[in-house]
């Protein structure tokens, strides 16, 4: 109860953000509400699922893609994010149908290569794509502050509607089934759960609101390019921050995006050279000290250790 | 001719690679018996629970169940129609507790329409394995008995027609066995066909009207208890040519 609270807290900033500081932390929040929306969806698959998946940036940047074109052939911007949405998680229930087959190292390496064939495609197919250009997307009016306000809100939205339909799987039917897969599939089959349909099912969700955000994001950012869309180091960063916050739960994905990128811009920003390896070394150190995520560790604990609480007396064993 | 029986399997034949697992296997299993399938090791009673709940698919041959040919089933399949299987090496979910395992076989399987029901419906069946007090203890802290009433119990969330039980006994001490064999009398009781593998005679001479005996794949020998351990082939595959002929020499009458 008292996470949930939290969570309130940090909306409340979140909306408050656009009155009471510059664009700059507006700019930082909504790369907040983005990454939380990638954390949770890759959840569905990599947490619920234990399916570790690194499509992630296929789902964006297609999505981005999906959206700038659609916006570039006269499609209104909002239609032309529901219209990203639906390809995109058409195109992952292709895809998912292929590779939930493969299990462990195999998944994780058919969906890394999603990334990749699609970037090249983009980028080949500059008659249609602009290829290597990239895209321009239709600046909207109003301002720097008022844009900037308005894509933070639309972003929190999203945001928002992923957390929910996140709380609403993990309690349903659907949820549990997931947890049996990730325990033990083998089992999972045998008590009569559907595990492939499961799997493709949890893949779509894990899509979707990708696909959403990366028309956002274009829509945003004004322009895209298939570098920038089809990031490698995104697909990578979305899996730790769920790992940061703790995989499997719904709050963790938030928490670990919130954290991450936080800890990009304030320490990152001094490490210039260095930033990627500083990314390995908190993976290293999440797998090895925090398996459970920042919301598994005891922080009385952390506390009454350092001596700011104080542990209470053990009972005496006669 | 006598009524259809609740699982037939008609010719099946299972190879891996150059090894053939099953080879021409025909056999049916009559509603509501307790039927024993041994063999030695490696004789293939595993591929053919496998073969039976949707696992591996036969190269040849059709399995039946209720007259429904069910050859091409996916193992959740098996499960919902009520052709349930307990595994050698027990399959929990580790980390859920062990309500939580019976629960998801009553959900997926044994029809109920939500988790409270399921739960609900869960907790009989732990009661009836003798579980209960560990209902909320992570499945991977029970001891490998209670992981085998766990198997069961899981099971019979299904709701089973049939169950087969694959070497439910192995690793338990002789207590722990009477008390198994006490759980699988009364769920035959309940009406449920069962098919069981096991190595120690002791419980299959018990429980089984019927015994099959699989060597190298094939289906050597069939019968109640009494034909099949008095069988010169059995002997012979079993203990080997020599013994069978030097049982032959000295003991006519046997």
């Amino acid at each position: 109860m008292r996470r949930y609270l939290l969570l309130a807290a940090g909306i409340v900033v979140i909306v408050a953000l656009p009155f009471i500081s510059d664009n700059y932390f507006v700019r930082i929040a909504t790369f907040v509400c983005m990454y939380a929306t990638l954390a949770l969806s890759w959840n569905f698959i990599g947490g619920f699922a234990g399916y570790p998946s690194f499509a992630t940036a296929a789902f964006f940047g297609l999505g981005a893609y999906a959206g700038a074109l659609s916006q570039r052939h006269g499609v209104p911007m909002v239609l032309a994010w529901f219209v990203a949405t639906a390809i995109v998680a058409a195109f992952s229930a292709v895809l998912g149908y292929a590779i939930v087959r493969l299990r462990g190292h195999y998944f994780a390496i058919g969906s890394i290569a999603s990334v990749e064939v699609l970037r090249l495609i983009i980028s080949s197919w500059s008659s249609f794509t602009g290829g290597g250009d990239g895209l321009n997307v239709p600046i909207l009016p109003g301002g720097p502050d008022y844009v900037g306000a308005l894509f933070l809100y639309i972003m929190l939205g999203i945001a928002l509607i992923v957390f929910v339909v996140a709380e609403l799987v993990a309690r349903s039917r659907i949820g549990f089934g997931l947890h049996c897969i990730r325990q033990n599939e083998d089992a999972a089959g045998m008590v009569g759960i559907n595990t492939a349909a499961y799997k493709i099912l949890a893949f779509v969700l894990s899509a979707t609101f990708c696909g959403t955000v990366g028309a956002v994001y274009a829509s945003w950012t004004n322009y895209i390019d298939p570098t920038d869309s089809f990031e490698i180091l995104m697909t990578l960063k979305v899996p730790v921050m769920a790992l940061l916050g703790g995989v499997g739960t719904v709050l963790g994905p938030v928490l670990g995006a919130t954290a991450f990128i936080i800890m990009e811009e304030v320490i990152w920003a001094q490490f210039l050279e260095l930033n990627r390896a500083i990314l390995g070394i908190v993976i290293v150190v999440l797998i090895f000290f925090l398996p459970g995520g920042l919301l598994g560790v005891s922080y009385r604990g952390l506390l009454s250790r350092v001596g700011i609480v104080r542990r209470p007396e053990a009972p005496h064993v006669r | 001719m006598s009524a259809e029986p609740m699982v037939r399997i008609d010719g099946v034949s299972k190879s891996f690679g150059g090894i053939m697992a099953l080879n021409n296997v025909s056999f049916g299993l009559e509603s509501g018996k307790i039927i024993g399938l041994i063999g030695p090791n490696g004789a293939g009673k595993t591929t053919l629970v496998n073969v039976m709940t949707g696992v591996h698919h036969p190269d040849a041959g059709d399995i039946y169940f209720q007259g429904e040919n069910v050859t091409d089933q996916m193992p959740y399949q098996a499960a919902r129609r009520g052709l349930c299987r307990t595994f050698q090496i027990v399959q929990p979910f580790p980390e859920m507790t062990v309500l939580e395992n019976v629960t998801a076989g009553a959900l997926f399987s044994g029809g109920a329409s939500d988790r409270k029901t399921a739960a609900k419906e869960a907790m009989t069946h732990l009661d009836f394995v003798g579980l209960t007090s560990f209902a909320s203890a992570p499945a991977a802290s029970l001891t490998l008995a209670s992981r085998k009433r766990l198997e069961l119990a899981k099971s019979l969330a299904m709701n089973p027609r049939v169950l087969l039980l694959d070497e439910v006994n192995a690793g338990l001490n002789a207590g722990e066995i009477d008390a198994a064999l006490d759980l699988i009398r009364q769920i035959s009781k309940r009406g449920v066909t069962i098919m069981i593998i096991e190595h120690l005679m002791k419980v299959v001479l018990n429980l089984c009207t019927e015994i099959f005996v699989l060597h190298h794949g094939e289906l050597i020998s069939q019968g109640t208890p009494k034909q099949v351990i008095e069988d010169e082939v059995v002997i012979e595959a079993y203990l080997g040519t020599k013994y069978a002929e030097r049982q032959r020499r000295y003991a006519p009458n046997v």
